[in-house]
């Protein structure tokens, strides 16, 4: 790769609310993604991960709040005028131009030498270089999604916007690509901002992930710290499964808070609580869970639940999914676990009798409580919802 | 004969392949329009190109000819009406270009502009097609009437001394211009609309993302993208503007010197009867706008609209 021209740039949002004739896409957002970091937007559909690029390219006026990119204000500045490109979500590639056309556009315009090798260079880059000379007509999706990507990376815009850049590959050409933009921005220190649906993707490239909701973003921080300590219902939800169960707090224990749920005492570390009275949503994620043919005896530092009983097996490859039911307590809610295949096949069978137990420390204790009965809800919040509940405010 | 079970029709003999069947019916529905071309436009043709070589009857009468193989009238239809053929070229050409200059940007005020407000386009898109509700004739006369000489703009420009006291409009190549250009603009704006009308705003996000101003984008997004549109647009006022014979004549908004193709042809015919010299003059007008146009399409690389 040939010297990039500009090291990354820092962009930081200040309270930045845009809205479309009566809907509101983004509420107050904050957010500051600092110089040669790689961001992931992580949200449901509609949650305004496009309007949030939008406004950073310029293509977007915020209503109120200022864009600045490396310490720059430029929330009134053109898109041509911003060190910014953008990998669109609908690709937008040129009709009447060839590949090559599409990826020279960018360093043509700004009279760069050699726009010629340096697109054929970022079109080996996606593994295109062959098809240089055919029309984005004569690509299949997959092909034009990478055009679109190699005509925004041969820019090397301080700031590059990624709009699903991958979405439309198959699994094993977007592990590739995925390890090709990692290189790229390490290699040359470019911040990248990357929206994404899928969690997995966001989680393994990000240095910092942020969970948006309802135009706002609920939680923010490395892959590790979002997974293990969500701090809302919503992210507990999207960012993997959780088990969630919702109860009072009746006491406190040295480090821990005890939650007692449907007459079981459970113990959360305090530390890992957003909140410590009145009622509470508490949870573990499912692969935190043991699952035990007989009963063990109490012991500290560990929950137990039981006995439950188990409904559904479900085999996945490298784990065994159980759900399992509390027919004898009514108040907990059915709850899944995920054990690690280490043996062939299931452990159990349904309707074995089970019971549950965790480590103190994996617990953690949500800020807002579960609606009764949706432990299990869909992690993927409907387009129709978010629309009302944004509408509302 | 998997394909069989897709097609739908009737059992078919297995001699014949799916696509076989498919190209036959394609020449049946194409039938009647080859029958409606043949009897219209090829066989007038071949009796121009008859005509255009006829010899004046041996008895002399006037408009009595018979079958020749003349070339002369081809000699003196260039000869004799070469400055009048140049003449309608540059009028025609210059109208062509003053109609693209006034209609893209309202094709494309109309088109992009006014996208978000879906009533007043389809307004806009009224009042261009609106002229098209008066007969042309009509319309031609009233000009002819506005420029006359005791006419409003012509005195008003007197009083201003821009023109002077014995100065006429009507009957001027610029009268004949204005005509032309004024009677083929709704031809050249909504071809040019509907190419704007469908242009993806997008794509100028991406050019604006991709560092090229609002004059480049134009030049190198949304232009390009509307060349079929400009193309077509203006073939459809350069074609029928070099042929044209109303504007010229002097009985509309011509005068004597103003005289084009259409015109000499009329009189040839009309007034003269002198139809072989008129063929030839038709076919010699035919293949002198088929040439630039040929040049302008493929220029344009626009092939797929001929
Ligand atoms: N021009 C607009 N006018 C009105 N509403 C808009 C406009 N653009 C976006 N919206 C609304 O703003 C919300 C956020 O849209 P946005 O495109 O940012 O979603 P997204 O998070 O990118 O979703 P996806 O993952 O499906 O691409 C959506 O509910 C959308 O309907
Ligand atoms: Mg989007």
């Amino acid at each position: 790769m040939s010297a990039f021209d500009d090291a990354g740039a820092d962009l930081e949002l200040r309270q930045i609310t845009k809205t479309f004739p009566g809907f509101t896409a983004i509420e107050q957002l904050d957010l500051t993604i600092p110089a040669g970091s790689f961001f992931a937007l992580l949200g449901p559909s509609g949650c305004g991960k496009t309007t949030t690029l939008r406004l950073v390219a310029g293509l977007e006026e915020p209503t109120t709040g200022r864009v600045l990119i490396g310490g720059r204000d430029v929330t009134a500045t053109k898109p041509h005028e911003r060190p910014v490109n953008t990998v669109f979500q609908s690709y937008a590639l040129f009709p009447h131009m060839t590949v090559q056309g599409n990826v020279e556009f960018g360093l043509r315009r700004r009279g760069v030498k050699d726009a010629g090798a340096r697109a054929l260079e970022a079109l080996k880059l996606v593994q295109l270089d062959h098809l240089a000379a055919r029309r984005p007509s004569q690509l299949s999706g997959g092909q034009q999604q990478r055009v679109a990507l190699a005509r925004a990376i041969v820019n090397r815009p301080a700031l590059l916007l990624l709009d699903e850049p991958l979405g439309a590959l198959d699994l094993k050409l977007r592990r590739e690509m995925q390890l090709e933009l990692k290189a790229i921005q390490a290699e040359v220190g470019l911040t990248f901002l990357h929206v994404t649906h899928d969690q997995e993707e966001a989680m393994t490239m990000a240095d910092t992930v942020a969970v948006m909701n309802r135009g706002r973003i609920e939680q923010m921080g490395s892959p590790q710290e979002l997974y293990e300590l969500p701090r809302t219902l919503f992210v507990a939800n999207f960012l993997g499964q959780s088990n969630l169960l919702t109860g009072d707090v009746v006491a406190t224990s040295g480090a821990n808070t005890v939650v007692e749920v449907g007459g079981v005492r459970l113990s959360i570390p305090t530390a890992r609580m957003q909140r410590t009275s009145g009622a509470v949503t508490v949870g573990v994620r499912p692969e935190k869970l043991l699952l035990l043919t007989e009963e063990p005896k109490a012991k500290r530092g560990v929950n137990l639940l039981g006995p439950a009983r188990v409904t559904d097996v479900s085999f996945t490859g490298v784990s065994t999914q159980y759900q399992v039911e509390f027919p004898e307590n009514s108040a907990l809610p059915g709850m899944s676990v995920f054990a690690q295949n280490l043996v062939f096949g299931a452990v159990v069978n349904p309707g074995a009798e089970v019971w549950l137990s965790w480590s103190v420390d994996h617990g953690f204790g949500l800020a807002d409580a579960a609606e009764p009965g949706s432990s299990f809800a869909a992690a993927e919040a409907d387009d129709t919802s978010v629309a009302v509940a944004a509408g509302e405010s | 004969m998997a394909f069989g079970a897709f097609a739908g029709g009737p059992a078919a003999d297995p001699g014949i392949g799916a696509a076989q069947r498919k190209s036959r019916v394609v020449l049946l529905l194409l039938l009647p329009g080859v029958i409606y071309l043949a009897l219209t436009y090829v066989a007038p043709l071949i009796s121009l190109v008859l005509t255009s070589l006829q010899s004046p009857s041996p008895t002399f009468d006037i408009g009595s000819y018979v079958y020749a193989f003349n070339i002369g009238n081809y000699a003196t239809a260039i000869s004799e009406y070469a400055p009048v053929l140049g003449r309608s070229f540059l009028f025609a050409l210059t109208a062509t270009v003053l109609t693209l200059v006034i209609g893209y940007p309202l094709a494309y005020f109309i088109g992009v502009t006014l996208r978000r407000f879906p009533l007043l386009q389809s307004l806009a898109l009224v009042l261009v097609i609106a002229p098209f509700f008066i007969s042309f004739l009509l319309r031609t006369l009233a000009w002819k009437q506005i420029f006359s000489d005791e006419g409003p703009v012509v005195s008003f420009l007197q009083a201003l001394a821009i023109l002077p006291h014995d100065a006429h409009v009507t009957g001027t190549p610029f009268m004949v211009i204005f005509g032309l250009t004024y009677n083929f603009l709704p031809f050249t704006v909504l071809p040019m609309y509907t190419s704007l009308e469908r242009l993806d705003l997008r794509y100028l996000e991406a050019a604006g993302d991709l560092y090229a101003s609002r004059w480049s984008s134009f030049w190198r997004v949304t232009f390009p993208l509307s060349l079929p549109g400009v193309v077509s647009g203006t073939l459809l006022t350069f074609i029928p503007a070099t042929g044209d014979y109303i504007n010229a004549s002097p009985s509309f908004l011509g005068g004597l010197d103003t005289a084009m193709v259409g015109n000499v042809i009329e009189q040839n015919f009309l007034v003269l009867q002198n139809y072989p010299v008129a063929a030839a003059m038709s076919i010699v007008l035919m293949v002198a706008i088929l040439i630039p146009v040929a040049v302008y399409v493929s220029l344009t690389k626009t092939e797929e609209l001929l």
